[in-house]
């Protein structure tokens, strides 16, 4: 690997990156389009987010990754391995409170973020308007116009068919009152967590090439109607109670089901670290 | 419980790379393992496959991709592209002019004859695909007497250098739109911005030199079979090797820092209503050109530049003439990539998916009550 730079791509590159987050930061919302280098990883294994990483990583930062919440998840494994192995001298933790530098596919993590941590997102697609337009051309108009009556009229649509909103996750959200963004894949229930952020929030988006950001303390709204509000994912069980994890007994997190080997449904959390240090407290 | 959600990702990803491993030399005792200069001779197809869709001219480490990926070609491009990704862009070529290649292959469809003759060369295009049984088990011994006797007796100097090129007659008598120099001054670099539609025809160009061969070729046969209507003559096709030309350090003098093997063909398709209407009508042209040597992906490139240059003046009517849908659907690395990440664990949006269709369920269950 020696003949590799610190943190893989070439200076010119990581400057790039840079000077588009900057940017990306200056326009809330707006999709900065940037080159995009090839990664040693799919395209679609959050290149996007790995750019935006290897872009600001330095020897002082503390790297956490993580993958639906979990930091033993094979993609994060594999995508910490490669950030340790290419950029020497770094610490990497599991810990949220340690973290400088936290790269996530789908999840954000339980806990509020710091002012002092970034949280890097990995985006599969980078626009909320491609479910109602493919041109990538006339999104980019009515983008710029904030013409987003389509989305509404999907969610109408929606309501009209089946009394509901069906956007389970990539739920567009509106930021600071004009771009409308996919959030990335995280659940309806990270959304919230998305608006007045003390932590700057950067979505990377490798195969499709763009950069866009959450600046800290900046308005995030789900796109919803006054008289049906967004809702969050439902983990009340048939008699009405909060279902708990059960491990950690939380009645808040986020949960991820599955059927254990006697078939039956189990909850537990999905962030992983917050799920140990709750358990580590209740032991104390 | 899955292969992701508690601890032994870092084990199992250990695991699968030993398993790979074990699929690369399972042939065991007795065997050798693939030369690189094995690959790149004898596997001369496949990797010129690799130079041109991995984006880098390096023969020798095209081999070693073909090599460790066991022959993938999409796996194989995307190690070369990835390797790329580290290196600065140190210099800008001019652009070149293809009439000095050393060709080892050129013909062209429209004429019968053509200035400098035809030069079949190479090619699969009239052989019989009947199975070559007697290389079932060919001996080295077999192998290398066939490469001393052939073209033992031929003298060294039958080839000129260069070729005029075909398109140039056609051009003299007018028939075809004059050079555009301004748009030859400033190529667009895809590995160094971002495409942003409307694109230039560079970028176009660029982004198809570098495609995938399959992705190419349907959307090509796509046109080619009445969804659009390009209706090409290969004016010329030629193989060959082409001088790379770099601005010295110093000087700024171009020097000859080594050679590329490159196809290229240029098609002619029928006339259109020109923009310029006291302007007599020209045939039109369509480009293709690509790293080693692939015939199909250079004609299937060619019928989609021209395919896209008239849905980029009258709008696309097909698929084939819309820019984005070509542009960002050729790329081998893009699209293999994005098809395997399905492989990845999904479950937070799965999870989200089930508590929608489940309260949808709950809602009309009620309603129907």
């Amino acid at each position: 690997m020696s003949d590799i730079n610190f943190a893989f791509l070439d200076e010119y590159a990581k400057r790039e990156i840079r000077r588009s987050i900057i940017k990306a930061i200056c326009i809330p919302g707006y999709q900065v389009p940037y080159s995009s280098r090839e990664m040693p990883m799919g395209r679609g294994f959050g290149t996007g987010g790995l750019q935006l990483t290897l872009a600001l990583i330095g020897i002082d930062d503390t790297l956490k990754v993580i993958d639906q919440g979990s930091d033993d998840s094979v993609n994060a494994v594999n995508l910490r391995k490669f950030i340790e192995m290419t950029c020497p001298g770094i610490n990497t933790t599991t810990c949220l409170q340690e973290a400088t530098l936290i790269q996530s596919r789908h999840r954000i993590p339980e806990r509020p973020l710091r002012a002092d941590q970034i949280l890097v997102l990995q985006v599969p697609y980078p626009d909320a308007l491609v479910i109602v337009e493919p041109s990538e051309d006339k999104r980019k108009i009515m983008h710029g116009e904030a013409d987003y009556s389509r989305l509404l009229v999907k969610l109408y649509e929606d309501i009209v068919k089946f009394d509901e909103i069906t956007i389970s996750h990539r739920y567009p959200t509106r930021i600071n009152g004009h771009y409308i963004i996919d959030p990335s894949p995280i659940p309806r229930y990270d959304v919230p967590r998305l608006n007045n952020s003390e932590a700057l929030i950067l979505f990377g988006a490798g195969r499709e090439k763009k950069i866009y950001a959450v600046p800290p303390h900046c308005p995030a709204e789900p796109l919803a109607f006054d008289d049906v509000p967004f809702r969050i994912e439902d983990f009340t069980d048939s008699n009405g109670e909060r279902r708990a994890c059960r491990l950690c007994g939380s009645k808040t997190s986020f949960l991820d089901e599955f059927i254990d080997e006697h078939g039956v449904r189990i909850y537990q959390c999905s962030d992983s670290d917050y799920c140990e240090q709750q358990q580590e407290l209740a032991h104390e | 419980m899955g292969y992701v959600a508690i601890k032994g990702g870092g084990k199992a990803i250990e695991g699968a790379a030993d398993a790979m491993e074990y699929l690369r030399v399972r042939q065991a005792e007795g065997a050798v393992p693939l030369d690189i200069a094995t690959i790149e001779n004898q596997l001369y197809f496949l990797h010129g496959r690799i130079l041109s869709e991995g984006g880098l001219y390096h023969p020798k480490l095209a081999a070693l991709a073909i090599k460790q990926s066991l022959g993938d070609t999409l796996e194989a491009s995307f190690a070369l592209r990835a390797y790329r990704s580290t290196k600065p862009r140190l210099l800008e070529t001019a652009a070149h002019d293809t009439t000095d290649m050393r060709l080892i292959r050129r013909i062209s469809a429209s004429f019968k004859d053509i200035p400098g003759g035809q030069m079949l060369g190479p090619t699969t295009d009239y052989a019989l695909r009947l199975l070559r049984m007697e290389l079932l088990n060919e001996s080295p011994e077999q192998f290398q007497a066939i490469a001393k006797t052939l073209f033992a007796g031929l003298p060294e100097q039958t080839v000129p250098d260069s070729f005029p090129k075909v398109l140039d007659s056609l051009r003299a008598e007018g028939l075809l739109p004059k050079v555009n120099q301004a748009a030859r001054e400033q190529p667009f670099d895809i590995t160094r911005e971002p495409l942003i539609f409307p694109v230039p025809r560079s970028a176009a160009l660029a982004t198809m030199a570098r495609g995938e061969t399959g992705s190419l070729l349907a959307i090509a046969y796509s046109n080619m079979r009445g969804y659009g209507d390009v209706h090409p003559t290969v004016a010329e096709l030629r193989v060959g090797y082409l001088p790379v030309m770099l601005p010295h350090p110093i000087t700024g003098e171009l020097v000859e820092a080594g050679e590329v093997l490159m196809t290229e063909c240029e098609v002619v398709a029928m006339y259109q209503d020109n923009e310029n209407k006291n302007a007599l009508p020209t045939f039109t042209l369509g480009y293709g050109a690509c790293f080693g040597h692939n015939e199909v992906k250079a004609i299937s490139m060619a019928i989609l530049d021209r395919a896209l240059q008239k849905g980029m003046q009258d709008g696309p009517e097909n698929p084939s003439e819309d820019p984005e849908f070509v542009l960002l659907h050729v790329d081998g690395i893009d699209s293999m990539g994005f098809a395997s990440h399905y492989k990845m664990p999904h479950y937070v949006t799965f999870q989200s998916d089930m508590d929608r269709l489940r309260t949808t369920r709950q809602k009309q269950e009620a309603n129907d009550e």
